[in-house]
């Protein structure tokens, strides 16, 4: 069945504050195998302009996709997550992460379409710093799979 | 933002280094831990092929964060990065071997922006198959 179109343009209360750990930040630049120090190594960020070490460009994902699963698992919306797949994925960023950010994200749904049974979910994660300052802005493109016929 | 690629040096058509970035199951549980995705179609082949997957697959967002390894790697400073959006095409399939897959990344600037921005268009394969589309970042050069 499809979802309801009333939902597009519906914004998400802000969630509570990430804090952005350093090693957080290693583990993370660890798993990908990427050794640039301003990962890792504070004075190697300062010495690039930054205030401290900053994370990978898409490490803030894991931060925008746990808030947008607060909105594709609200039951009202009705989405199958369970044959959810990952379509597209694009970031803008103002500034990079870096450790001892603590962030919010505010999620939008941009976009609700049917296609060949498939339901395409498109979500847009503004993500702010306790100052308020603009971040980072995630979208979030969500495919639920059309069921097979039985 | 301190990259120290100059604007002025690069021109449309312009390769960034290319890399292969390889990835095996041991991969896949690091990067599941360190980014809490742990959706079991990326560790556990028996719930892979029961919704459909040739074998277990790679996450799509570990294939992006390794694709632009290229252009961090070339501009030194990961902030020069200013956006970067991938379409998810095809899975990278890691078979449970020493060897797992490999994930192959090639890059060129596709256009000069104004602001000594430009467009760097990203090709990602794995096994011959092209596993991003419309992979793009726009990167800040001094």
């Amino acid at each position: 069945m499809a979802l309801d179109q009333s939902f597009v343009g519906r914004t998400y209360p802000p969630t509570a504050p990430y804090e952005v750990g350093r090693e957080k930040i290693r583990e993370f630049a660890e798993a990908v195998g990427d050794t640039n120090p301003a990962y890792v190594d504070r004075e190697a960020a300062q010495a690039l302009g930054h205030a401290d070490v900053i994370a990978p460009p898409t490490f803030v994902f894991a931060i925008t996709f746990k808030a947008a699963g607060e909105v594709v698992h609200d039951p009202e919306l009705g989405l199958d997550y369970s044959r959810v797949v990952h379509g597209d994925q694009k970031f803008a960023y103002t500034r990079p992460v870096r450790a001892g950010d603590r962030l919010s994200v505010t999620s939008t749904i941009e976009g609700i379409k049917s296609l060949a049974g498939n339901d395409i979910v498109d979500v847009r994660g503004e993500v702010h710093d306790e100052a308020g300052e603009h971040v980072v802005t995630a979208w979030t493109k969500l495919v639920s799979r059309a069921a097979e016929e039985a | 933002m301190a990259t120290t690629v100059k604007y002025a040096d690069v021109e449309v058509g312009t390769e960034l280094p290319a890399q292969t970035f390889p990835v095996t199951r041991a991969t896949l549980v690091q990067y599941a831990g360190a980014s809490g995705d742990f959706n079991p179609i990326h560790w556990n082949e028996k719930f892979a092929v029961e919704v459909g997957l040739p074998d277990v697959i790679a996450h799509g967002m570990f294939t992006m964060a390794e694709a632009i390894r290229v252009v961090t790697d070339w501009t030194g400073d990961p902030a020069a990065v200013v956006e970067y959006g991938v379409r998810f095409t095809k899975p990278v399939v890691v078979p449970n071997d020493d060897k797992g897959a490999e994930i192959e990344v090639s890059a060129k600037v596709a256009a000069k922006l104004d602001d000594n921005r430009v467009r760097v268009d990203l090709l990602a394969t794995s096994a011959g198959q092209k596993v991003l589309g419309m992979s793009r970042a726009v990167v800040q050069l001094v």
